[in-house]
């Protein structure tokens, strides 16, 4: 089975392009040019080094003694934690920005849940000197204050999100709409494997770089490129699609994806999609997401703002559909307690999207020789005030 | 000519008037649950030539600040869609103006766009018009089902659309094509026509077979009045969503509104 995306924009069901015709000459333009430039030798050669130099690539895959033993079986963790700005983010918003200079656009906007898409893109609009919107939820501009600090700091314009419930999903209508009124100049970089074809194959073609290096990796650690495992937190599902992107189509590799269970799957607080959604249209493609039976999308809930959207890319959709990828769903609590474990055990405080990874080792059916890797997708300094404030709440 | 077999009262009325023709938008469920029957019947009291119904969505991405609140206010009413077909039911006793609903795919996938359809025509209501449904899956999937039907289809144009996707706007349209005035989401105040004379002129020139209408930032009667002389007429939507939000006697208001729009 092909797991990749098809001729017309689809995996298997989902994807598509379904926007209103304002949108449909710049999203035409990238369909039509998004191969031929990022395969130009000039293009990978400068995205291969900025990769390396600024990004600091390619990230450790280490080796988890003490938590491995902890599970009685071997654990490696791939670190996107230790990118530039924090997160596995980077690695798209730098080939999209060098798609956007070659497509000639002047002009960036982003939305942004927790911040980390809208640093991520700030950072490379200010090392290529170009002006950059990015759209928050007011209510996460509230959330997330550092973050926006951040961004203005690097010389971004942030603007709230007013409409509807003032978070993610919001901030990425209110991006699409800035790009309906300015479509000329402008160039949107969408942050996860949402939205319209071509962006979860741009996006996860420019996060498949986490799978590239595991391989390689993985060879010399183990001799085999192929572990047992590889697992993901997934929201829109970008540094999943990155983690299990070169392992798609090898069988003996399971592929967990883990949503976030928020406050239990069936509390009405979650935002584990494949449990709750249905198929329908959310952000311009067809995939699956959490609505009411009249077709209302509704809004989502984790203590984690990464993973806090009613939909999933549409490439995990058909993940989820064909059962190539299982899909675990992990609670506040159990995120939150992995990510003190984590850092207890290993020394490395996680971002709370990445906790979510960590913590389905609680659930999966391991065998000693089993070979695992866990997609550590983020740091958690920007959750240090979450970590703060409710950590009686969570490890009494 | 068009190009389907379709025959209802769009097809009709286009048929019969080919100049100044307006068309009002307004959204089902707002500004109370039970308005949507009252401002159909004041607006064909008004003298409008037809009327296009909007399908509430909690993300309706081509909309600016004006509808996103109408719809807001008319989801918190309680409104669905099953709930609109149900207050649509029996309009052809009274409502002789051609009638089309426009919404966003999802909430008309969640029906069933099947039993939607046939709902729809089963009423009496003429056409439809998804802005985020791709053309291609139209033709592929629903064409047929919408002609047998005999419900129009209505796509967009804009600006930046070309010329060969007008022709196939055009070829797959089967009840009017709607002129987006300018790159905008709707009721996009710091947009107007200035400048906007050279792209209607092209679209005049296209000759196409569908007729047309402009929308999108329409407002009164100098943009009416200028949309008109580029097209068969031209819709309303923000404006009038913001008069009805701010009315306190619905009948009376949208006449004097579309009096306004049509003699200024």
């Amino acid at each position: 089975m092909n797991y990749q995306v098809d001729k017309k924009g689809f995996y298997g069901n989902f994807g598509g392009a379904y926007i209103p015709e304002m949108l449909v000459p710049n999203v035409e333009e990238l369909r039509n040019r998004y191969l031929d430039i990022i395969q130009e030798e000039s293009f990978k050669a400068e995205m291969d080094d900025l990769l390396r130099d600024y990004v600091g690539r390619p990230t450790p895959l280490y080796l988890a003694k003490r938590l491995s033993a902890k599970y009685n079986t071997t654990v490696y963790l791939k670190r996107e934690d230790l990118c530039h700005t924090g997160a596995h983010k980077v690695n798209n918003t730098i080939g999209q920005i060098l798609l956007a200079q070659r497509l000639g656009k002047t002009r960036i906007i982003a939305e942004t849940g927790a911040g980390q898409h809208g640093v991520a893109t700030a950072t490379v609009c200010a090392l290529m000197g170009m002006e950059c919107t990015i759209y928050m939820g007011a209510v996460d501009i509230e959330r997330q204050k550092p973050n926006v600090e951040r961004m203005k700091m690097l010389g971004a314009t942030v603007v709230p999100a007013n409409s509807g419930s003032k978070t993610l999903k919001d901030a990425t209508n209110e991006a699409m709409r800035h790009w309906i009124n300015n479509p000329v100049d402008m160039h949107y970089i969408i942050g996860s494997v949402v939205g319209p074809h071509p962006y979860p194959d741009l996006v996860a073609r420019f996060q498949s770089v986490i799978s590239e290096e595991m391989r390689e990796q993985l060879i010399d650690k183990t001799g085999s490129p192929n572990p047992n495992y590889v697992i993901a937190c997934v929201g829109g599902g970008s540094n999943a699609a990155g983690a299990f992107y070169h392992y798609l189509n090898e069988k003996d590799v399971n592929l967990i994806a883990v949503e976030a269970a928020g406050q239990g799957v069936y509390s009405g607080h979650s935002a584990a999609t494949t449990f709750l959604g249905k198929p329908g249209v959310i952000h311009g493609s067809k995939t699956l997401l959490m609505q009411t039976e009249d077709g209302q999308i509704t809004e989502p809930y984790s203590i984690s703002a990464g993973l806090d959207y009613p939909g999933i890319g549409p490439m995990h959709a058909n993940l989820f559909e064909t059962g190539r990828a299982k899909f675990y769903s992990v609670t506040d609590a159990e995120a939150f307690q992995a990510a003190m474990l984590l850092s207890k055990l290993e020394g490395i405080i996680p971002a709370l999207e990445s906790a979510h990874a960590v913590a389905v080792l609680e659930n999966l059916p391991v065998k000693k020789e089993d070979v695992i890797v866990i997609n550590l997708s983020g740091r958690g300094d920007k959750d240090m005030m979450t970590y703060i404030t409710r950590k009686d709440e969570f490890t009494k | 000519m068009m190009s389907t077999n379709i025959d209802n009262k769009l097809t009709q009325l286009f048929a019969t008037k080919k100049e100044g023709l307006l068309n009002i938008y307004f959204t089902a469920g707002y500004p109370q649950l039970e308005d949507t029957r009252t401002i159909l019947k004041a607006l064909q009291d008004a003298g409008v030539d037809m009327v296009e119904i909007g399908i509430p969505f909690s993300d309706p991405i081509a909309d600016g600040p004006i509808i996103q609140g109408s719809n807001d206010v008319a989801l918190n009413n309680g409104i669905t869609l099953k709930k609109i077909v149900q207050q649509l039911q029996g309009i052809r006793d009274e409502i002789h103006i051609p009638v089309i609903l426009m919404g966003y795919i999802n909430t008309a996938l969640q029906y069933g766009v099947e039993e939607l359809v046939k709902d729809l025509s089963a009423i009496g209501i003429d056409g439809m018009i998804f802005p985020d449904l791709p053309i291609d899956e139209y033709k592929e999937k629903y064409q047929k089902l919408f002609e047998a039907n005999n419900l129009s289809m209505v796509f967009l144009v804009t600006p930046q659309t070309s010329a060969e996707r007008l022709k196939y706007v055009d070829e797959t349209s089967s009840g009017f094509i709607y002129v987006v005035s300018t790159a905008s989401t709707t009721g996009n105040e710091a947009k107007d026509l200035d400048g906007q004379k050279e792209y209607f002129e092209r679209i005049k020139k296209a000759k196409f077979n569908n007729p047309t209408l402009i929308g999108f930032n329409i407002k009164d009667h100098a943009s009416y009045s200028e949309a008109c002389k580029y097209a068969n007429g031209a819709i309303i939507g923000s404006a009038f969503i913001k008069m009805l939000g701010n009315s306190h006697l619905l009948e009376k208001d949208i006449k004097e509104f579309v009096s306004f729009v049509k003699q200024g």
